[in-house]
């Protein structure tokens, strides 16, 4: 029989399609892990709804875990349990390395223009705060685009959700 | 149509869903049709990712509704979409209207995602949040324009145009709070008719025709 542990271990080796660096786990979208006999259930929540790596992590979840010899269902799971705050410090850490910044704290409000907008957000090459909004929108749906003004580097900035 | 429901929705909940669903799907598409011409390289990624969103929410509501999301979404006949009028319009070269739609579409989403965030029904009420969350951004993309432009005189016109079809898209209970929130009247009922949900615009037959093109041309083929 497999151990929930075994599971989480190696679902920790599926890299984010888009941002290698970092895995699944690291990326919190990983709700829950059930084990009963010979069968894993894996509850996966997305990140954004229209991403088009979903049903590539969905496959890659699922190879991963058949691995180990179990049977095993991944359940999307379609609500707002998925925050940024999910992402855990290692996550956050690794994701500053490879210069994308890592998302504010989610707040119980939806975010607004004028806090995107304010020059809070630190530069994840020099660590300036002097930084500006470039574009809401960038690559792919979680991230935006900001322009470091010491630096003079843009960089990628994972929205709060 | 009906076998494609999954069952445990009341028929209301089911069309209100399926209206939202098939509006976010047509904008969506609208939407797309910028990639490549925006008049700036910032809004050919924007409105990629915003359509790109809006057919990923369209694409949960499906689910939520059938256990064959592709066939709920691509196999209806025309007449059978319950989108809004709104959405169907094709605006391309025109960025003002396009703004304009933008502006007014999510405002209209906002005060019905607020209603469906408080549904007794769970699933609904979590899928609402988790799209409210996302349409967030959308909200501050739509500001950012109407700010940009406020002084234009095209882009007024074009409100003037759509305030119609806006108010039509909106449920009768959320027209007071719509028309505060723009500091515009409610049109008479004359000139809402033909724009509510369920009608249809004149370019939504090519439309669909595009839309559906893929699928109809292997019936039954898994891609």
């Amino acid at each position: 029989m497999v151990a929930a542990a075994q599971v989480w271990a190696a679902l920790a080796e599926v890299p984010d399609p888009e941002i290698p660096v970092i895995s699944v786990v690291d990326l919190g979208v990983v709700r829950a892990v059930r084990v009963e006999d010979d069968r894993v259930h894996v509850e996966f929540t997305p990140t954004f709804l229209g991403c088009p790596a979903l049903e590539t992590m969905r496959a890659q979840m699922a190879e991963k875990v058949e691995e180990l010899g179990a049977e095993v269902d991944v359940e999307v799971v379609l609500d707002d349990s998925w925050t940024t705050d999910r992402i855990t410090p290692e996550g956050r850490e690794k994701l500053r390395a490879a210069g994308f910044a890592p998302p504010a704290p989610r707040e119980a409000q939806a975010p607004k223009l004028v806090q995107l907008q304010s020059a809070v957000f630190r530069c994840p090459y020099c660590g300036s705060t002097e930084t500006k909004l470039e574009n809401i929108f960038g690559p792919t749906p979680c991230r935006s685009i900001r322009y470091c003004t010491s630096c003079r580097q843009p960089f990628e900035q994972f929205k709060a959700i | 149509m009906t076998g494609c429901v999954a069952g445990s929705k009341s028929l209301s909940d089911f069309d209100v869903l399926l209206h939202i669903a098939d509006d976010e799907l047509v904008i969506g598409w609208r939407d797309s049709e910028w990639t490549g011409i925006a008049p700036v390289l910032e809004e050919d990624v924007a409105f990629s990712s915003i359509a790109q969103n809006e057919i990923g929410h369209a694409r949960a509501l499906y689910q939520l509704l059938s256990d064959d999301a592709d066939a709920l979404a691509f196999d209806r006949e025309p007449a059978e979409y319950r989108c809004s009028p709104l959405v169907e319009l094709r605006f391309v070269p025109d960025w003002a209207r396009t703004i304009a739609r933008r502006v007014l579409y999510e405002a209209v989403d906002e005060l019905r995602l607020e209603r469906l965030k408080s549904s007794p029904d769970e699933a609904v009420a979590g899928l609402a949040a988790k799209i409210d969350r996302e349409e967030a951004y959308h909200r501050m993309h739509a500001e950012m324009w109407r700010e940009r432009l406020r002084d234009e005189p095209r882009f007024q016109e074009a409100l003037d145009q759509l305030w119609p079809y806006a108010v039509a898209m909106a449920a009768p209970d959320e027209r007071d709070e719509l028309s505060r929130r723009f500091k515009r009247k409610i049109p008479s009922n004359s000139l809402l008719l033909g724009k509510e949900h369920g009608n249809h615009a004149d370019g939504w037959p090519a439309l669909w025709e595009e839309m559906t093109m893929v699928r109809r041309s292997i019936p039954g083929a898994a891609w």
